[in-house]
């Protein structure tokens, strides 16, 4: 039989954070959006007190106050690394690996004949002991049932934290799911929802027992899957093969509105100079770089402004002096006085293996030529000595737009200079 | 005289007709078509083009740099190095020092209660949460919201934190007091 289970980290980013900073254990955390915007991630503890997800910070900071809420900035390098040990551990319990978002990844156990719940615990023991996060394990016959067992296991104790559906009688599988409300089911947005609870399909089993043909005609064919899925006919596969990142792209809010070209000129470099380093690690060059400004839609007061521009070069590179170059000319052609901007980005597009993209007739390979030391140089000067060691002047040195992030950890595990700190 | 049906001129028949006047240019044969593919990409409506200024100077101001390949010794046919057979990758200090990858973090120390143990303030600690503490070993523990590094005592139900300094109190575990053993100090980075 077909099994699957989905290993999801219980409040992965505040988990993070508890990993190097005990203090934070038992009390209620959030970490903040980008810009210190909204809670993204929430503590059992913050969640208990009514914190909700997506509802601007300033809106709660009487209850922050009044509770003594530690919010974080987010430190997402940190969170990538905690993720990748995570998944390369879970890795080792299955070679059938989905790794479906940063905190979540599918394992395809098909053939595993052992008492399922067992394992579950051994994995999160596992994951416990070695990387220091909690996960919970959610099993079924398919994708859909793992990651609703899932759910389970995180709402209801009883649990412990895995939850195997494929091991229940369908009497006690029906049980369990008249329990559960159809939103948490996989694939049901907040709109389907709302109209099969119209319908007075208001349970995950009701939903199971729906009339599969005549939801695939009123809703989608997608719906019709999901009842197949609840049913335990399994139609969605692993899917192992992460494709290789086709763009690349990097774009922040600001602090605060920024009005001067001079200043979204930094932000660009900037930005230009990250994506270029990811670009190079990955080893691709990149044809086009698409570069954007925009006002926000939240400040009704402002005149609203949003552009981007594609500009393709002649020849495909990795050297960030060109690429800045042509995000710089981009941003010339687009940038409108008068205006509060307040988010700038940029992708990088039409990415080729380094070494297999197409000399150009004309080009000017001499620049291009001593390029890659240079390059490499200035990498390994920013791994070794830390992030922008070495930049671009045409960066800024002050960085006035640069994102609101009051409260971030130190990154623990990527830079040498930041180390937590063992007492002794 | 009526006109015939047939006949006379071809739609689409002679020269093709070119936006621009062309030449004929000798290319070498494995470039021509990569050469062939650019010039139609070029006719093809480009969307916003960089200004060319951007990805080539003009040619004539450019000196063509000339690459020569460089030969860190001379090679000689028919009398191999004697030293090819002993070609080895060197020393990785990851593959040495680092057992479990995944488990491993690197802490920095602060204070003085370990010196006896070698460890002193400012050194870094490699750190392997996937193995066993065992008793004896040097352990970082989270006690009281920090992580503290000392020798792990566990014998005959008493687990205790050693200190490694005469100096400093060991701690000891009442009942109801919380410690987690975080992970096994398994190697000390020190700067002489």
């Amino acid at each position: 039989m077909t099994t699957f289970a989905l290993v999801d980290g219980n409040n992965f980013y505040v988990s993070c954070e508890r990993v190097f900073n005990p203090q934070l254990i038992d009390k209620p955390v959030v970490v903040l959006s980008n810009n210190d915007g909204c809670a993204v991630a929430r503590s059992q503890e913050a969640k208990a007190l009514g914190v909700k997800m997506a509802v601007p910070w300033f809106q709660m900071q009487a209850l922050a106050k009044k509770h003594g809420i530690i919010a974080l900035s987010s430190n997402y390098a940190l969170y990538a690394d905690m993720s990748n040990r995570m998944m390369t551990v879970l890795n080792t319990f299955s070679p059938n690996q989905e790794v479906y978002s940063i905190d979540e990844c599918f394992l395809g156990l098909d053939g595993f004949n052992e008492d399922l719940t067992a394992y579950g615990q051994v994995i999160r023991q596992h994951v416990k002991d070695w990387v220091g996060l909690p996960v919970c394990v959610g099993m079924g016959p398919t994708k859909t049932l793992a990651k609703l067992a899932n759910h389970i296991a995180k709402k209801q104790p009883q649990w412990q934290g895995v939850c195997d559906l494929g091991g229940l009688s369908e009497a006690a599988l029906n049980n369990l799911l008249a329990g559960v409300e159809v939103g948490e089911v996989w694939g049901v947005g907040r709109r389907i929802r709302e109209q099969l609870i119209h319908l007075n399909i208001k349970t995950v089993l009701a939903l199971k027992q729906a009339d599969a043909a005549l939801m695939g005609r009123r809703f989608s064919v997608v719906l019709q899957r999901t009842i197949m899925e609840l049913r335990g006919v399994s139609s969605l596969r692993l899917e192992e093969v992460i494709p290789v990142r086709q763009q690349i792209m990097c774009s922040r809010s600001f602090r605060s509105p920024v009005m001067q070209y001079a200043e979204l000129q930094q932000a660009v470099v900037s930005y230009m100079t990250r994506a270029a380093e990811k670009l190079r690690v990955q080893s691709s060059v990149s044809g086009a770089v698409h570069v954007f400004i925009r006002t926000s839609p939240f400040r009704k007061h402002d005149k609203q402004y949003s552009q981007g521009l594609t500009v393709t070069l002649l020849e495909a590179s990795c050297h960030t002096l060109k690429l800045v170059q042509a995000g710089l000319w981009g941003l010339k052609r687009i940038y409108q006085p008068g205006y509060r901007y307040v988010k700038a980005g940029v992708i990088l597009m039409d990415l080729a293996p380094n070494g297999l993209h197409q000399a150009a007739l004309f080009g000017d390979n001499a620049a291009d030529r001593s390029s890659p030391q240079l390059m490499q140089t200035v990498d390994t000067i920013n791994r070794k000595m830390g992030k922008d060691t070495v930049f671009l002047a045409g960066a800024g040195i002050e960085k006035r737009w640069r994102m609101k992030q009051e409260n971030k950890s130190p990154c623990y595990t990527t830079e040498w200079s930041e180390l937590a700190v063992v007492h002794c | 005289m009526k006109k015939p049906k047939w006949g006379g001129q071809r739609v689409g028949a002679g020269r093709k007709c070119a936006a621009e006047p062309t030449v004929t240019v000798r290319v070498p044969a494995s470039r021509k078509e990569s050469i062939v593919k650019l010039v139609q990409q070029m006719k093809a409506a480009p969307t916003t083009r960089c200004p060319s200024w951007l990805t080539f100077q003009s040619l004539a101001e450019q000196p063509v740099p000339q690459m020569i390949p460089m030969m860190s010794h001379s090679v000689r046919a028919g009398f191999p190095s004697p030293a090819d057979d002993y070609i080895e990758k060197r020393i990785d200090l990851n593959e040495e020092l680092i057992q479990h990858r995944e488990a491993t973090f690197f802490l920095r120390v602060r204070g003085h209660s370990m010196i006896d143990a070698g460890i002193d303030d400012g050194d870094e600690l490699i750190v392997d949460r996937a193995l066993t503490p065992e008793h004896h070993r040097i352990v970082v523990a989270a006690v009281d919201g920090e992580l503290t590094v000392k020798r792990f005592y566990q014998r005959n139900g008493v687990v205790k934190l050693l200190a490694e300094n005469p100096q400093f109190p060991d701690i000891e575990f009442k009942n109801g007091q919380e410690m987690m053993i975080w992970g096994v100090v398994t190697k000390v980075i020190k700067s002489v």
